[in-house]
Order: C-alpha cells, then sequence, then structure tokens
C-alpha cells in the first residue's frame, strides 16, 4: 500500500498514469491474464447453470410438447397437447386449488405468528436469547423428521387425542379428513418454518427508530394503535418479502406432503408439487408432467420477480 | 423502580447501564402504574412459555416414545416419560435397516456438497465481484437463473440425464449436481456480495507484492470472507442434509439411501410405521444437528436469516 501511495501524481493507486512504458506494458499482461483468470473461476458456475439449470429449463419446455411414457417407451411430439390436457384435467384443478389453499394457510398463519412472535421477543423480557433459540430450533431440524414426529402426534388413537381423551375429548382423526388434513399439514409446516420469519421480522423491528415510538406515545397513542399507525407502516416492506418468501416456499413443499398425508386423504392434500411427482414417478406420463413443472415455473418465477422488485423498494427503503 | 431492578434476572444486567436512561424515561411517560406494566411483563412470559409448547413437545415425545415398549407407546393415557425405558427401539433401527451406511452416507454426501459448493461458489463469487472480464455480466445473470428455477421444475430432464449417464442408484446426483447447479446459485450470490465489499486497497497491496490473481484470492480475499463462507456453509450442509425429493428419485436400493429417506422406511408388513424405532430413528438424526445448533446458535440464526433473505 505505502509503495501505491507514494506516487504523487495519480490519486488512484494502480492506474499508470504518467508512468513508464514497462510498466504500461506489465499492466496490460496482467490485464489479459487477470481476464483469462476469471474466466477460469467462473468457468465451474457457468457450466454447472448450463448442464444442470438452464439446460434442463430447455430440456423440460421441449418434453412438454411430447406425449411420453416412460414404461411404454412412447416420444411424439403433441403440440400443445399437454397444456389443453392440462385445461381439461379436473385433478390439476385439483391440485391447484390445495396449493392456494396450502400456501393461502401458510402465509396467514405463519405472518402472524412470526410477527407476534418478534413482537414478544422485542419486549426485553426475561429469558429472550432462550426462547429465540427455542422457537429458531425446528429451522435447522430435517423436515421429514420433524414430519415424522407430527404424523405420530396426530393419529387417530394416539399422540394429541391420546391427551385429548384424558380430558374427555374425543379428537377428530386429523390426517384422514380432508380439511383437518390439510389444516395439520399448513400448522406443521409453519411451525416447522416460523423461527425464520420471526428472525427477519425481529430485525426490522430492531430498525424502527425509539424516538418515533416515543413520540407517538406522548401524543397518547396506545400500544395497539402505535403499532398499527407506526411500526407496521414502517415494516411493511419486510412484511411483504417476507410473504412472497413464505409463498415460493410453500409451493415447493414436498416432503410434508409425502410423508404425512401422500396427498390424501382423495387428493385433498395433493399440491402441484406432488401432482406434478405422482404425474412423472407413479403414472410415468413425463410429457405431462414436464408440462406441469413449466407452469411451477412460470408461477414461481412471477412471485419471485415480484420479490426482487420488492427487495428494491426494500433496500431503497433502509437507504 | 428498586423492585423492578431487583426483579432482573442476571442476563439482563449486561445491557443495563446502557438502556438505563432509556428505561427510566420510558418508566415515567408510561401509562399505568408499576403494578400493570409488570402484570403486562409476566402474562406475555406466560404468552411466551404457552407459545413455546408446540414446539417443545413434539421432540421431548419423539425422545420418550423412542425409549417406549410397542405396547406401551399405545397405552392410553398416555406415559409422559416411559414407564420402563428401553433400548430395544435403537437396537432395531440398526437391525432392520443398514442405518449406520445411511447415516454414513448423510453425512459425507453433505460434506462433499459444502466443501464443493464453497469451493464453487467463491471462485465464481469473487470473479464476479472482483475481477473485469468482457462477457461477465451476461455469464453472471446465466448463472442467476438458477435462483429462479426450484428443483422440482428440472427434476423430469435431470432424471433423464442421470438416468442416460448409467448413474441412477449413485450419489453422483446427489453430490454433483447441487455443487454445480441450482442450489449453489444463492451461495455464489452470497459470495458475491461479500466481495464487492472488499476494500480494493488490499488487493492493490497483494499485487504489488507481486502476487497472482489466485495468490490474492487464496491468501488475502477468501480467508477474509469466513463470515459468508460460515453462512454458506451451514445453509448448504443443512440442504443437502434435508434433500428429500432427489434421493427418493434417483436412489433405489436401502444401503444406498440418505437419512431423510431411510426414516420413512421403518414400516410393517402392512406399511403401518413402526413407530418407536421410527422416532428412535429420527432422534438419532436431528440430536447432533440440535446440539451442533445450540452450541453455535448465533451463527446458525444469523447465516440462516441473511441467507433466507438472499433467496
Amino acid at each position: 500500500m505505502t509503495t501505491a501511495t507514494t506516487a504523487p501524481s495519480g490519486r488512484r493507486p494502480g492506474r499508470p498514469e504518467g508512468q513508464r512504458r514497462p510498466e504500461r506494458q506489465r499492466q496490460s499482461t496482467w490485464r489479459r491474464r487477470d481476464a483469462a483468470t476469471g474466466y477460469a473461476f467462473v468457468a465451474p458456475a457457468v457450466i454447472g447453470a448450463i448442464a444442470f439449470v438452464v439446460g434442463p429449463l430447455i430440456a423440460v419446455a421441449w418434453y412438454s410438447l411430447h406425449e411420453w411414457n416412460v414404461l411404454a417407451n412412447t416420444f411424439t411430439f403433441v403440440g400443445a397437447d399437454n397444456y389443453q390436457a392440462m385445461l381439461d384435467d379436473p385433478a390439476l384443478h385439483d391440485s391447484l386449488l390445495a396449493s392456494l389453499w396450502f400456501s393461502l394457510g401458510v402465509v396467514v398463519l405463519n405472518l402472524t405468528l412470526s410477527l407476534g412472535l418478534a413482537i414478544l421477543l422485542n419486549q426485553k423480557l426475561p429469558g429472550t436469547t432462550f426462547f429465540r433459540v427455542l422457537f429458531f430450533s425446528p429451522v435447522v431440524v430435517s423436515l421429514v423428521a420433524w414430519t415424522i414426529v407430527w404424523g405420530f402426534l396426530l393419529q387417530a388413537d394416539n399422540g394429541i387425542n391420546a391427551f385429548l381423551s384424558t380430558l374427555g375429548i374425543t379428537g377428530p382423526n386429523w390426517l384422514r379428513g380432508s380439511v383437518t388434513a390439510m389444516i395439520s399439514v399448513i400448522v406443521v409446516q409453519v411451525f416447522k418454518n416460523v423461527g425464520l420469519n420471526m428472525i427477519l421480522f425481529l430485525a426490522a423491528l430492531q430498525g424502527v427508530p425509539e424516538e418515533i415510538q416515543e413520540a407517538a406515545r406522548l401524543d397518547g397513542a396506545g400500544a395497539l394503535r402505535r403499532f398499527w399507525s407506526v411500526v407496521l407502516p414502517m415494516i411493511s416492506p419486510t412484511v411483504l418479502l417476507v410473504a412472497i418468501l413464505t409463498v415460493v416456499g410453500s409451493l415447493e413443499t414436498f416432503a410434508l406432503i409425502d410423508v404425512l398425508t401422500d396427498g390424501g386423504p382423495g387428493t385433498s392434500t395433493t399440491v402441484l408439487v406432488f401432482y406434478l411427482y405422482r404425474q412423472a414417478f407413479e403414472f410415468n406420463q413425463f410429457g405431462y408432467a414436464s408440462a406441469i413443472s413449466v407452469l411451477l415455473f412460470v408461477i414461481v418465477l412471477v412471485l419471485t420477480l415480484l420479490q426482487w422488485q420488492t427487495r428494491k423498494k426494500w433496500v431503497f427503503h433502509e437507504a | 423502580m428498586k423492585p423492578d431492578l431487583a426483579e432482573k434476572p442476571a442476563g439482563a444486567v449486561g445491557e443495563e447501564p446502557s438502556t438505563a436512561q432509556r428505561g427510566v424515561r420510558r418508566r415515567r411517560t408510561g401509562a399505568g402504574p408499576f403494578g400493570i406494566e409488570r402484570l403486562g411483563r409476566l402474562s406475555m412470559v406466560l404468552l411466551m412459555v404457552l407459545l413455546a409448547v408446540p414446539f417443545v413437545f413434539p421432540t421431548w415425545w419423539m425422545i420418550t416414545s423412542s425409549l417406549k415398549s410397542t405396547s406401551e407407546i399405545l397405552r392410553i393415557p398416555p406415559t409422559l416419560w416411559p414407564a420402563a425405558p428401553s433400548v430395544e427401539p435403537y437396537r432395531q433401527v440398526f437391525e432392520l435397516q443398514p442405518f449406520a451406511q445411511q447415516y454414513f452416507n448423510s453425512v459425507y454426501i453433505a460434506v462433499l456438497v459444502t466443501v464443493g459448493t464453497i469451493a464453487v461458489a467463491a471462485l465464481a463469487g469473487y470473479a464476479f465481484a472482483r475481477i473485469r472480464f468482457p462477457g461477465a455480466n451476461v455469464l453472471f445473470v446465466l448463472v442467476l437463473t438458477g435462483l429462479l428455477v426450484p428443483s422440482e421444475v428440472t427434476i423430469v430432464p435431470l432424471f433423464k440425464m442421470v438416468n442416460a449417464l448409467g448413474l441412477i442408484d449413485t450419489h453422483w446426483p446427489l453430490i454433483v449436481i447441487p455443487i454445480l447447479g441450482a442450489p449453489s446459485v444463492l451461495a455464489t450470490f452470497i459470495m458475491r456480495q461479500f466481495f464487492v465489499t472488499l476494500p480494493g486497497e488490499l488487493e492493490e497491496a497483494g499485487r504489488m507484492d507481486g502476487l497472482s490473481r489466485f495468490g490474492i484470492f487464496a491468501r488475502i480475499a477468501f480467508p477474509l470472507s469466513r463470515s459468508a463462507v460460515a453462512a454458506v456453509a451451514i445453509f448448504i450442509f443443512l440442504k443437502s442434509w434435508n434433500l428429500y425429493l432427489e434421493p427418493i428419485v434417483y436412489l433405489s436400493s436401502k444401503s444406498n439411501f440418505t437419512l431423510p429417506q431411510a426414516l420413512t422406511q421403518y414400516v410393517d408388513a402392512y406399511g403401518g410405521p413402526i413407530w418407536n424405532v421410527q422416532l428412535a430413528a429420527t432422534t438419532l438424526t436431528v440430536i447432533p444437528v440440535l446440539i451442533v445448533f445450540i452450541a453455535a446458535q448465533r451463527q446458525f440464526i444469523q447465516g440462516l436469516a441473511n441467507t433466507g433473505l438472499k433467496g
């Protein structure tokens, strides 16, 4: 560093202004070699992106235009037939509806609970660190393990219902009724992930200046009013961002459904990803499954672009 | 003020000097008298304890049930603590499946994926942040498309590719695809965001000392990126450890299974789960991760919150 700053002419070190020729030559060789190093550094990531992301994405769009049964070994071009079939497939519509309910339930419950927990943790109550670790702990637990334990708790005559029966209450057969099964998968998913959103909200809450709240307090605003009119508007960009992240996460939920309900009872918890898996790896309809993949991709794409848009605003808000 | 101060637990004492002034002001302007405020705080603590139940109870129930006999596990009313704790379910965990092998599979795959991803992501992230080369922006956008593609979307073509290469029922797709494919893109992005903030003078100094670009990366930039690497490592390790869709699509023989997939296989002849054995296996899977998490909770929470926000 000292050698660089001794040159009085150029403020920026490394710029060979007014320097000797060999130096400039050395600079340009360095730059050329540097560009080559750059390509070498990014090569694994770029090759990986082509081979395992962009390539497969193009392939899935191409497959979606084909009738492709793996078992029967048929692969024929059928144009938009698979998309036409999607319009006429009541099972697909059911799965879209299931995804809608699932995502909606997850978002509403997750945001309410995580924001509530973040507010509680922000009160500087005793034991805050302990509770923060505790509420966060399911995030690091494997989803399948978490789901297995909840599956055990949600049996007809064991777990939660066994405890209820000691109180004289007959609990529902959670996983065998279509509404209770949907509620179950929503609740299990939310408890698993709520800790992450809680931390994001906690950070946002801590960014709300104390003075503004103090001013509202002096103006006679009660706690609820302060939250609604002062705190919530200030953290609203985070709320929106977290909401979108949660929806995208819920759209990609597969293990939970597979382990807890297997899409049932009937098809009541067969969300889009599960239906896609079933079409591909149980019914061997790879062409149709590819068309569903494209649909899933478009939905997630729209949401992710929306999220990036929000983040821009969020960053702006921070600055 | 006095009773309020005396009430504070030891842990809060450290914060006291800095917040004292603010606390005093708040107390003076607060609406109610002491009693009400303290009652409010007490009810908030109680609420938190109540909310903690669905987070603690499953873990408690998992561990205690895994020590119960087959008959006791079905007993009503349920026993909060096993009447006759037995390690028999744990013995069966290893008898019914090659569980040790499956455990090893999960560990070695997750370690390889973590190390590999960090290598790929740090190199690419560094180059995209610090090296100028023609086409860098185009290539960066190309790599970033991985953020837009959920792994479920490309599972069909990837399955076909793995199948064509004859790598079904091997661990190759579980190692190579995450390192080079979509899951590592977030890591690349986070590493780039970190390297962008490095002061240029540091590299300049390295250059003056005659270091090559790789030398600057390996000796100066990478060692400084420890916090970003830690966040990426935690995130990637857990992601690989918890992978479920890919293993069930690519693997078919039990000795190749990874843990999440193996856990679901403790079933009787009718396909119903053998609960105590399944819960014993689940306990063995969960407890080491929980211990590491508690030991390094700050890094875990910060790292995962940061990566979560950027994903």
